[in-house]
């Protein structure tokens, strides 16, 4: 790739941010029903019934999101992140993509060695991943808590980032994911 | 695995010069834009607590109501919150077809689906002694040809006790053993069947009913109500019951005398006798009956269908069978039944989630009924 397009590409690709708001659209509404269902009595039923396909649709939308970040160019870092900054937000979105990954087949082999069946909807069920082992599900569930909460730690710090450059460093951050599309960054239109 | 990100470290690179710096923050304008960020992610983290219901502790949730249960009945590591006490049977259940104009559920279609499943006692006491007063539990899984399941809780009562979640967790405290006497307070029983004449009809209901001498001649009854669609999509209320073909004998109270698990040897003997057979049949409501209260039978006169027989033909002991590790939610249903608006349906699902969950984590104790009583 020529250096004069790549300085030109201030955001990353129209389907990158196209697949970076519908995981987070999901992500974000599949922690708020996670979260109220394990409390929740008279919502539990409708919430699981939910919670299930929706975590199947996440494993789906990642993979694919993961394959195509793969094929894509991405824009380069703001001039305002130094090289540690870098390794950092590259570690975190690499943490994110694990995250992403793992929960949702921790929710599926808890499912399997519960042996309860996986229900998508009606009677479209998923095969079992795991061998029918209450200990291996105990575990599985406590993983399974422990990612949700550490799913959100980590988005909350990657919302926080992002913000912080937008509002502290204005590096127009922001404008990379932004879901429209910004021709330039903020800095320059200003100039 | 990494694309290709474009390279603002090459020298002829002109990325950075192009940016220029916007200009320096003032002190204070340094300071609000933090807390603007710092506000923004305290909201978030709120609203995701709060739907988590951190800001709610006196709601009634699957952990209050485990809790709840391991104050009254005490903690028994590896067993069911309630109806700890069981054995494991299995078997089968034949289809004679008749369910099939009521729901398209596989389940009716005429065949032969393996059935796994679990008579229990109530309570969370894995070790009570057998008596006719104790409910009996019945749990079945039908494992349905296209890999669907449908899972049942029963119990001997004809209607149930209480009508909402709440109303069974303040029953379940009103009936905690006081400390002093080892009995429940009588008062607090009262107060509650003051409180709750529903539960004060209930209860004439079922003891206008004999407690039958075993499990093998108990009718079970599905106590909620359900949904029963069809194929062309005509959703019908239904509630259902597996009916003896065991003949009724009144229970006997002398049989209790001596044998803390007469109930479950005399199960025991006579599966090894002979299979054990019981009638599903479904109950059709009308318009007007209520399908969300548990406590309220539906007239008699409503139409009752004989959809198949369950033939029990094994017996194991919870502790070495396969229906200890098998948690017999009542909405784990296969396609063409749905849950109904009773709120108790629900919240077994989730209590019953809740008590698998923990048991699932803990040490197993051998059970009340062992293995070599099954084989005797």
């Amino acid at each position: 790739m020529s250096t004069s397009v790549a300085t030109a590409q201030r955001q990353f690709t129209a389907r990158m941010r196209f697949f970076h708001w519908l995981t987070a659209a999901i992500v974000l509404t599949m922690l708020g029903i996670g979260v109220a269902m394990v409390a929740s009595l008279a919502d539990y039923h409708r919430l699981v019934s939910i919670h299930r396909p929706l975590g199947i649709l996440i494993l789906i939308v990642v993979v694919i999101r993961f394959v195509n970040r793969h094929y894509s160019t991405l824009p380069p870092f703001p001039a305002t992140m130094s090289p540690q900054e870098r390794s950092v937000a590259s570690a975190s979105e690499l943490f994110l993509y694990a995250l992403l990954v793992l929960q949702p087949l921790a929710g599926w082999g808890m499912l399997s060695a519960a042996r309860y069946p996986i229900v998508l909807f009606g009677s479209i069920h998923l095969f079992p991943i795991l061998p029918h082992n209450v200990m291996l599900y105990a575990l599985l569930h406590k993983a399974h808590t422990v990612l949700a909460y550490l799913l959100f730690l980590t988005f909350l710090a990657h919302f926080g980032a992002v913000l912080f450059h937008t509002w502290v460093v204005r590096d127009g951050t922001f404008s990379r994911m932004a879901p429209w599309r910004v021709r330039l960054s903020q800095n320059e239109r200003a100039s | 695995m990494e694309g290709r990100r474009s390279d603002t470290n090459s020298p002829d690179d002109s990325s950075s010069s192009t940016e220029r710096q916007p200009p320096p923050l003032t002190k204070a304008s340094t300071f609000v834009r933090f807390g603007g960020v710092g506000i923004v992610l305290f909201c978030v983290a709120a609203a995701f607590l709060y739907v988590g219901g951190w800001f709610n502790p006196e709601a009634l949730t699957p952990q209050r109501f485990a809790d709840g249960f391991e104050r009254v009945d005490g903690i028994h590591s590896g067993f069911r919150l309630n109806h700890a006490k069981g054995v494991c049977v299995s078997g089968a259940f034949e289809s004679n077809g008749q369910g099939t104009r009521l729901s398209k559920a596989i389940v009716f279609k005429a065949g032969r689906a393996p059935v796994i499943g679990r008579f229990s006692l109530g309570g969370g006491n894995p070790y009570i002694a057998d008596a006719p007063k104790v409910i009996r539990g019945f749990g079945v899984l039908f494992k349905l040809p296209d890999g669907e399941e449908w899972r049942t809780a029963m119990v001997n009562t004809a209607v149930f006790a209480v009508h909402t979640p709440q109303a069974f967790y303040d029953r379940l405290v009103a009936s905690q053993p006081d400390p002093k006497t080892g009995k429940p307070d009588p008062e607090k029983m009262a107060a509650f069947l003051a409180a709750h004449p529903e539960t004060m009809q209930a209860n004439k209901i079922i003891q206008s009913h004999p407690v039958s001498s075993g499990f093998a001649n108990s009718t079970f009854y599905g106590l909620n109500a359900f949904w029963f669609t069809d194929a062309s999509r005509i959703s019908i209320p239904v509630r259902w019951s597996m009916v003896p073909v065991q003949p009724f004998a009144p229970a006997d109270t002398a049989a209790a005398q001596g044998d803390k698990n007469y109930l479950f040897d005399a199960l025991i003997a006579s599966i090894h006798q002979h299979p054990l057979q019981w009638r599903l049949i479904i109950t059709i409501g009308q318009p007007n009956d209520p399908t969300n209260d548990a406590t309220i039978p539906w007239p008699d006169a409503r139409e009752h269908v004989d959809v198949g027989t369950l033939t029990l033909d094994q017996i194991e002991s919870d502790e070495s069978g396969p229906c200890r590790d098998i948690n017999f939610d009542p909405l784990l249903l296969p396609e063409g039944m749905a849950p109904s608006d009773d709120p108790l349906l629900s919240a077994r699902s989730a209590v019953y989630s809740q008590s698998f969950t923990r048991r699932a984590g803990e040490k197993e104790l051998p059970s009340a009924v062992t293995p070599s009583e099954v084989r005797k």
